[in-house]
């Protein structure tokens, strides 16, 4: 036991990461367990409003064609899957990955699915029963939102996941588990680590916190850039795990990027809190504790990382409609380019009013990119830039009024000031502002359940 | 003394927590760290985003990693997905801090 590794590898960051990940993963080398990472805090919203209208969709559908276009290699070579795409609707995905795989005339694929984590059907229950899911960022009370609420979602742990495999799942499927859940499942099962055993829970943590937004450690959005090597074939992160909760951090061979002690600790540091009290469904990890050195070549090794019992708490994430914005761009070249822009966003707005749609100041927006917006009071701001986009929107709580302003774009081409181009893609239109609010809920109110089904 | 900036001496990354940004910074060798955990305080970097962070600045240290963690809370213009700026998740804001201006000793220099 002591010598066994167990390879976890981020095939998929984020929704949108290259299709290319997990193609490349089963191929270019060694992998026993693929993760795949889609849910950000605004997805849930996205996939309910989906589900709203097709009462079969709500999960990442993405995922179930990268499946389709896996699943032999990963069958051949027992490469394992572990995917929170289950959405609002981890059935709706078992039954589309079944199909697909069926498809194929493969068969003797388990696949198991973790729900539990959607409490958006019982939050009138779990209120009246005293849980308060007061906003953790702002104190605000949910009586603020209540009949706004998009969605309801627990981050839940790694336990199910873990059970599912142990039921012998090749497949796992969850709504919103934890991000770091994904990795640290797999050691528990493949290690027999104890749900009281924090400091290697806290070590399988920190290893999904490590590789959940894919080649962020081996290379990618690194300070010195010039120093890796073949960007485009990027090696996607793998974990080689140890009994013991060490691990390397490692990419394949003959792939492009870079893992040294500095690309790893840029993530590391990625989206940190409190070091010391780094918040998870299973445990609360301690980034003070991480030993790091190199390990060879694109090997970085880490060691030490202490743990504690996690609090008694899961972190909830809700979404809520919180009115519209609309957005739109135009390119403006100068001389005079920022005066002109003034001049073109005054006409925009008072057109709206013309309409009968005007937008008070407050919900105004206007962005002159090309005069230092990202780096505002950090660097010198160009006085005469020789081109700006202007980026001009607004918000609202009438989506139809907001469309006005996509309206009023165009004319400015041929009515204002010279200069002005660039305008493609059609009228903007307005689209939902999805509030995002996160809380607590007592941990014994929440109840997974695992199914496991062959195809 | 030597005036250089901190991309010379540190890497940065950064990401988005509600409204705020998280801008972790790590020194290139040990006593580069020992150096700016002198210098480089909460108070400085509220100073230096003062344009683009409108709440506090929290500051925690990471000795181990050779890194300091920063917290710039309401530095998003409502957070993620309320507002319209370009930068919605500060996604640059590493790569900000990392053009500060600082007086290095010359035996600290790569």
């Amino acid at each position: 036991m002591s010598d066994k590794k167990v390879l976890i590898a981020n095939a998929q960051g984020f929704w949108g990461d290259s299709m290319l990940g997990p193609l490349r993963l089963i191929e270019e080398g060694p992998v026993d367990y693929l993760t795949f990472d889609y849910l950000a805090e605004i997805t849930m919203s996205i996939m309910q409003k989906a589900r709203m209208k097709d009462q079969n969709l709500g999960y990442a559908t993405d995922f179930v064609k990268l499946v389709g276009r896996i699943i032999k290699t990963c069958k051949e070579k027992n490469i394992k899957i572990i995917a929170n795409a289950g959405g609002v609707n981890p059935k709706g995905c078992l039954a589309a990955i079944q199909q697909i795989i069926r498809n194929q005339n493969i068969s003797g694929v388990k696949i198991g699915i973790v729900e539990g984590d959607d409490i958006m059907g019982n939050l009138s229950e779990l209120i009246a029963s005293g849980e308060k899911f007061t906003n953790l960022d702002t104190g605000a009370g949910i009586d603020t939102i209540r009949d706004r609420i998009g969605s309801a979602n627990v981050y839940i742990g790694a336990k199910p996941i873990a059970d599912a495999l142990a039921q012998g799942a090749d497949i796992v499927v969850t709504g919103r588990a934890s991000d770091p859940s994904l990795v640290l499942a797999p050691l528990i099962y493949e290690f027999g680590w104890s749900m009281e055993d924090y400091d290697k829970l806290a070590a399988g943590t920190i290893m999904g916190h490590t590789i959940e937004c894919g080649p962020q450690c081996t290379g990618g959005n690194y300070t010195h850039w010039r120093d890796v090597p073949d960007m485009a074939r990027i090696g996607y992160p793998i974990v080689e795990a140890s009994a013991d909760g060490s691990f390397v951090i490692t990419k394949h061979d003959n792939t492009g990027g870079l893992v040294n002690v500095e690309t790893v600790t840029s993530q590391l540091l990625y989206e940190l809190g409190d070091p010391k009290n780094y918040l998870g469904p299973d445990c609360i990890a301690d980034f003070t504790s991480i030993q790091i050195a190199q390990d060879g070549p694109n090997r970085v090794k880490i060691s030490g990382i202490k743990g504690r019992a996690p609090t008694p708490t899961y972190k909830v994430s809700m979404s809520y409609a919180n009115g519209y914005k609309i957005l739109s761009t135009l390119s403006i070249s100068g001389p005079d380019a920022i005066e002109k822009a003034h001049v073109l966003a005054d006409m925009v707005f008072k057109r709206m009013a013309m309409h009968g749609a005007p937008v008070a100041e407050e919900n105004r927006f206007l962005e002159l990119f090309g005069t230092n917006v990202l780096y505002k009071g950090i660097v010198p701001s160009p006085e005469q830039p020789h081109e700006i986009l202007m980026r001009i929107g607004a918000k609202g709580s009438d989506a139809k009024k907001l469309d006005i302003l996509g309206t009023e774009i165009a004319p400015l081409l041929t009515s204002g000031p010279p200069g002005i181009t660039g305008f493609a893609g059609g009228r903007a239109r307005a689209t939902e502002i999805v509030g995002y609010w996160p809380a607590l809920i007592d941990k014994t109110k929440v109840v997974t359940r695992v199914t496991v089904e062959e195809v | 003394m030597a005036k250089v900036k901190l991309m010379d001496i540190a890497i940065a990354r950064s990401g988005d927590k509600g409204d705020g940004s998280n801008v972790g910074v790590m020194a290139r060798s040990a006593e580069l760290y020992a150096f700016l955990e002198q210098k480089l305080t909460a108070a400085v970097v509220k100073d230096f985003f003062k344009d683009i962070c409108k709440g506090d600045v929290v500051r925690y240290e990471i000795p181990n990693l050779r890194a300091l963690n920063f917290i710039l809370s309401n530095s998003l213009g409502g957070g993620g997905t309320e507002t319209l700026i370009t930068d919605a998740q500060g996604k640059v804001h590493g790569l900000a801090m990392l053009h500060m201006e600082i007086d290095v000793p010359d035996h600290l220099l790569p």
